[in-house]
């Protein structure tokens, strides 16, 4: 992977969180760090965990492979490593290279001067496994209650704890991050298309201009929310999906162990026409 | 400013009313009931658990009688159903009946001052349909009732008309023109949910040849679509009984399926079996039975579109997973699991065994010594 020319002149010293200067250097394209470190080390050994995992699994079949949680009966305490034990220590070992790789992005952002939105923006996707493994099942009183890693096996559980509650679409909290997702897929599209219908002209026509963007939007929808402000509602969309998720599956047997829609009778209780 | 503010405290307000209505405490407690990470779980709230608990206590039997002497049939006149019982045992079952269904109104609820044998009051004649019913249950339906079998109180818990009975729904008002398709209300029926509002009508009333044609098995059997022509409408449906069974069980959907194959009889829990058997039960003793009282009995016993009010699966379980938590009652009352008067009814479920998945309804039944577990504990520490 070669570097631009110019490229060089941004690797500069310092900015680092951890460690000095003594990981604070590059291996060809990428800057190291001791995040860098970190993140090499828990995700090496989380995917060797995987493989031991699956090695004492019944299958090699990709989709097939399954990496299963202890019994509810070991509640928060440590399970034998073939009952669910390799599943604790890979969710220990993703949780170390994810928030490894918050801090790395952090640092990154510390020595270009820039602000931290990736790592705070990353962080979410983060926050919504942590709910997922640790926040929901702790609250449960249970690690068993963490979702399984496989391809498949994990979308059973989404299906069966989704049924736990009888119909999830009435969950407010998964409306609202259904909304979100829906609403950044959107965005995303409508942007991207914006900027190829400016930037990818017929031949012959020259590249179109930031006004271009406006003028079509402030003719299409009647506004513009221009050329930053895109960016700030995409972050704050996809934000709010990921948020709205963690809170939906959170909310889910810690705060509600109904089906869903009896959650709705406090609208038809309130006392306007009750 | 002062608009700021009173925004602000309006927003407290709801956000904090919510969150008081809309949750619950945690921890819940939770039951697994397939293998780890699959998530068939249990999850319930202590408090409930503990109502539902306090709610399924069972009264004391009444006292034990002789089954020798003198046959009640021989003794009183007009005894068409427990014609076979002692004397002894048959006063015994009158005082636990009143017990159970007439407390307050005690044996005028049925009986008339002139004398026992008249037929004068309707409930009278209801209570001898019910009373073969009964025995018809505990007789021919042992695979959904079988341990514990069924009482009048099972259903009555010393209430006239048991707190959950259905008649046809004639649906919501409307405007001309609005499609409401049966659905799109809160239906107390599908758990609250806008499904269709009354699924007991099509599934659990009609005879065995008119159920045959409804949308049961909607869900695909294959990853990709191979032919199945099950419309959302017709899933709604069936999906609509279910969550009626999940309300009534206090239960939910993994308590019988592991949700990714619905069909598959493999990967399904003992319980499922049960309702396998319990729709049908519940659709004879409807079909047999309550609409046989349709001609004669009195309107005010009756739904809105003028049919008796029937049996369903909260009609028995009222939000407990097995009716009465489980508690053997048919033990101490032994002639409501006989056929007291000889060839009333056939036994209905032979023809059915033959479809009947084949499957070990005692067997792994981990899930109900969990349950008790919980309920032991939950005993223990609400006393």
């Amino acid at each position: 992977m070669s570097l631009l020319s110019f490229e060089r002149k941004y690797r500069v010293r310092g900015g680092t969180l951890i460690g000095g200067d003594l990981f604070d250097f590059w291996v060809g394209p990428f800057y190291v760090g001791f995040f860098g470190v970190s993140t090499a080390f828990f995700a090496l050994l989380g995917t060797a965990l995987i493989l031991v995992g699956a090695s004492m699994g019944d299958t090699w079949n990709i989709w097939r492979i399954n990496i299963a949680p202890p019994d509810l009966s070991y509640g928060l305490g440590i399970a034998p490593f073939a009952e669910g034990g390799c599943w604790q220590l890979v969710t220990i070992c993703a949780i170390g290279a994810f928030v490894s790789w918050i801090l790395r992005q952090a640092e990154i952002a510390r020595k270009l001067g820039m602000g931290l939105h990736v790592p705070f923006a990353f962080s979410y996707a983060v926050l919504a496994y942590v709910t997922l493994v640790v926040i929901r099942p702790v609250l449960l009183g249970a690690w068993g209650h963490g979702f399984p890693y496989g391809i498949l096996s994990h979308l059973d559980w989404v299906s069966n704890v989704g049924y736990q509650f009888l119909h999830f679409h009435y969950n407010p909290a998964h409306m609202i991050a259904i909304t979100f997702f829906f609403t950044t897929a959107m965005a995303l599209s409508m942007h991207g298309s914006l900027i190829l219908m400016a930037t990818d002209p017929r031949d012959g026509e020259k590249v179109k201009t930031g006004e271009h963007e406006n003028t079509f939007f402030r003719d299409d929808i009647g506004y513009s929310i221009g050329a930053l402000g895109i960016h700030r509602l995409g972050l704050f969309i996809a934000l709010g999906a990921a948020f709205w998720s963690a809170v939906c599956i959170v909310i889910s047997g810690p705060f509600w162990t109904r089906g869903w829609p009896e959650w709705w009778n406090w609208w038809l209780e309130l006392p306007i026409w009750n | 400013m002062k608009t700021h503010h009173f925004l602000r405290a309006t927003v407290a307000v709801l956000a904090s009313t919510l969150l008081l209505t809309g949750c619950e405490k945690p921890p819940p407690e939770t039951v697994q009931l397939g293998y780890r990470g699959v998530g068939q779980e249990l999850v319930a709230n202590p408090k409930i658990l503990a109502a539902t608990v306090a709610a399924n206590q069972v009264p004391t039997p009444q006292p034990p009688v002789s089954s020798d002497g003198p046959r009640a049939g021989d003794v009183y006149e007009n005894v068409q159903v427990l014609g076979d019982l002692s004397v002894g045992e048959f006063s015994r079952l009158m005082v636990a009946m009143t017990e159970w269904v007439s407390p307050e109104e005690g044996c005028n609820y049925c009986h008339v001052d002139e004398g026992f044998q008249y037929d004068t009051k309707y409930t009278k004649r209801v209570a001898r349909v019910m009373t073969v019913m009964t025995q018809n249950a505990n007789v021919a339906w042992g695979d959904h009732v079988g341990g514990a079998g069924v009482t009048c109180y099972t259903c009555h818990r010393g209430l006239n008309i048991p707190a959950n009975v259905w008649a046809t729904d004639p649906g919501q008002p409307h405007a001309p023109g609005v499609m409401t398709a049966g659905q799109n209300i809160a239906s107390v029926t599908a758990a609250y949910s806008s499904l269709p509002n009354d699924p007991l009508t099509p599934y659990l009333e009609g005879d065995e040849e008119e159920a045959k044609d409804l949308p049961w098995r909607v869900a695909g059997r294959t990853a990709l679509p191979t032919g199945n022509r099950s419309s959302v409408k017709q899933t709604e449906w069936i999906y609509s009984l279910m969550m009626h069974f999940s309300d009534s069980l206090g239960v939910n959907c993994t308590h019988c399926h592991n949700t990714r194959a619905f069909y598959d009889w493999e990967q399904s829990s003992p319980a499922r079996v049960k309702a396998w058997y319990g729709i049908r039960m519940v659709r004879e003793m409807n079909n047999k039975y309550v609409n046989d009282t349709a001609d004669w009995l009195p309107d005010h016993r009756k739904g809105p579109m003028g049919d008796p009010l029937k049996v369903n699966c909260a009609t028995c379980h009222q939000g407990a997973y097995k009716p009465l938590l489980g508690a053997n009652m048919i033990q101490d009352y032994p002639n409501l699991a006989r056929y007291t008067l000889a060839a009333k009814t056939e036994p209905a479920a032979e023809e059915a065994m033959e479809t009947a998945p084949m499957d070990d309804p005692e067997a792994g039944d981990a899930m109900q010594e969990a349950v008790e577990e919980i309920i032991e504990e939950e005993m223990t520490t609400s006393e």
